[in-house]
């Protein structure tokens, strides 16, 4: 049976270093909602989260409520803090509710974040996949499969021409080529998002994308 | 790089054990260096050490329905009378120890998640001082177990909410089982073995976690799967088979998983949970009874 690799680390399988009680429901959750802050790039005003099938029914018991919300406020799953991050939303202000839904989807584990800022909306929809792992299956109605195991680059960038170019630009000079390119935007104009996920480690490339005029944040992982 | 069992122990036998063929194939995927490697997996180690001597302590979950149990074990092997041998159950105090501290969202090391992250490292830290493994050994054990594990990962799953327990606890024990074959000097196909008798025990085993806590019945079946691990690797040792291929074995449990009703995986809707005593807990947990 041809079966997607969707493993492809050791560290994968043994990992991550976690705060309990729950690798897909608790370390997976927190990882979606930080990977959903760093492509937001700013705290949000409000966060709506609403969660799908065993997400929805063991959210409480597992911290996955708690967990999405570090997440979010920019804690990693091994953050001593992730226990106490409902209150830690509420001291900054942030307005955050949660909505199980009845609907069946392609994962169980499912998350659909909408986060606010002012006029802007950012909606994802996370995955927890097993072992902490997830994918981004969704950014604002745009279907994709974000793996999260290749390095990856987010930008949040002003919508104006040139700004793909400039980015494959960086990536092309030194070498590195880009697997997969997603960019959407709020509306046009306004702020735009572009993902590259590319074969090779290069996280000095940030600082080289974080130059470009009109590019607000940029984030990496690997 | 290896995808299956049968391919992993055919290209081990160009490394000196499976842990090193791990290492290289993550070196290959990663561009890190060996060393980086195998410092990051040391800092695992570190975790999942001290994960066992908290628990062991005696620590109380988040909602206060477990704990306590590995500091009872304790307690009870330093008596000294025991049915089982003691290395057994140190295995299952340890196991406990770190599914205690997981339950009160204490520091763990998932392996292959957090609800099974008792069974990989109660093992190790059981057997250790008695097989004299030195530190860069112990490292070895839990890149073996990961390289089973990934094949496991990719052909079966390791999430309680789609294939069940099996999937965690199942993979936690036959990981284990592996890199304690590997650990006692046994060869990559014995390991290979210990992991296919030990999967064909945990089939069709669900997840069925009482009002969705990670805390009953998880905690202790990660004791149990620990010392079904030392079994499984004894028997692996001695040279007992499975008939039916490692690789197989692996496939019925994705499939097996996928047949396995939502109710049995991890919805809280069925098994444990739904005993009069669980449905109890459950409202008394969360001030409200189930659907």
């Amino acid at each position: 049976m041809a079966e997607e690799v969707r493993f492809h680390s050791v560290f994968d399988i043994i990992g991550p270093v976690m705060v309990g009680p729950s690798s897909s429901h608790t370390a997976g959750a927190a990882r979606i909602g930080k990977v959903v802050r760093s492509i937001f790039g700013e705290e949000p005003e409000t966060v709506t989260i609403h969660l799908y099938e065993s997400f929805a029914k063991t959210y409480r018991g597992h911290g996955t409520d708690v967990a999405l919300v570090a997440g979010l406020l920019g804690m990693s799953p091994a953050d001593p803090q992730l226990p106490d991050s409902l209150k830690i939303a509420y001291d900054r202000g942030i307005k955050v509710a949660f909505v199980p839904e009845s609907t069946q989807v392609d994962h169980p584990n499912t998350a659909k974040i909408v986060l606010t800022k002012g006029d802007r909306t950012l909606t994802v929809t996370g995955v927890s996949i097993g072992g902490g792992n997830i994918q981004i299956s969704e950014i604002n109605g745009l279907k994709i499969s974000l793996q999260m195991g290749t390095p990856t680059f987010i930008t949040v960038h002003r919508d104006v021409p040139g700004m793909i170019a400039k980015a494959t630009d960086i990536m092309a000079a030194a070498h590195v080529n880009i697997g997969t390119m997603t960019v959407t935007r709020t509306a046009k104009g306004e702020k735009a998002i572009m993902i590259l996920e590319v074969d090779e480690r290069h996280p000095e490339l940030k600082a080289q994308l974080q130059a470009i005029p009109d590019v607000e944040s940029v984030t990496y992982f690997d | 790089m290896f995808h299956t069992v049968a391919e992993l122990v055919t290209q081990a036998a160009a490394y000196p054990n499976v842990a090193e063929l791990m290492v290289a194939q993550e070196m290959a995927n990663t561009g890190r260096t060996r060393e980086q490697i195998r410092d990051l997996m040391g800092r695992n180690l570190d975790v999942m050490v001290a994960a066992v001597h908290q628990g062991i302590q005696g620590v109380t979950s988040v909602t206060g329905l477990t704990g306590g149990d590995a500091k009872r074990l304790d307690a009870y092997l330093a008596a000294g009378d025991t049915l089982c041998d003691p290395t057994v159950l140190e295995a299952v105090r340890n196991a406990v120890a770190v599914n205690e501290v997981n339950a009160k969202m204490g520091l763990i090391c998932a392996t292959p998640t957090a609800g099974s992250a008792g069974v990989l490292a109660g093992t190790l830290v059981a057997v250790r001082e008695r097989l004299g493994l030195t530190r860069e050994q112990q490292v070895d054990y839990l890149f073996t177990a990961g390289a089973f594990g990934l094949v496991i990962a990719n052909h079966a799953g390791i999430a309680g909410a789609e294939g069940g327990c099996q999937a965690e606890v199942g993979s936690a024990s036959a990981m284990a089982a592996a890199a304690l074959v590997a650990a006692k000097g046994g060869t990559p196909d014995q390991s290979a073995q210990a992991v296919a008798i030990t999967i064909a025990n945990m089939l069709g085993l669900i997840c069925d976690p009482v009002a969705g806590l990670v805390e009953i019945p998880c905690i202790k079946r990660n004791a149990l799967g620990a010392s079904q691990a030392l079994v499984s690797a004894d028997m692996a040792l001695a040279g007992v088979r499975s008939v039916i291929p490692p690789d197989e074995v692996i496939d019925t449990m994705g499939r097996v998983g996928r047949q396995l009703p939502a109710m049995f995986r991890e919805t809280a809707e069925g098994g444990l949970a739904q005993s009069p005593t669980g449905r109890k807990l459950m409202a008394q947990v969360f001030g409200e009874p189930t659907e």
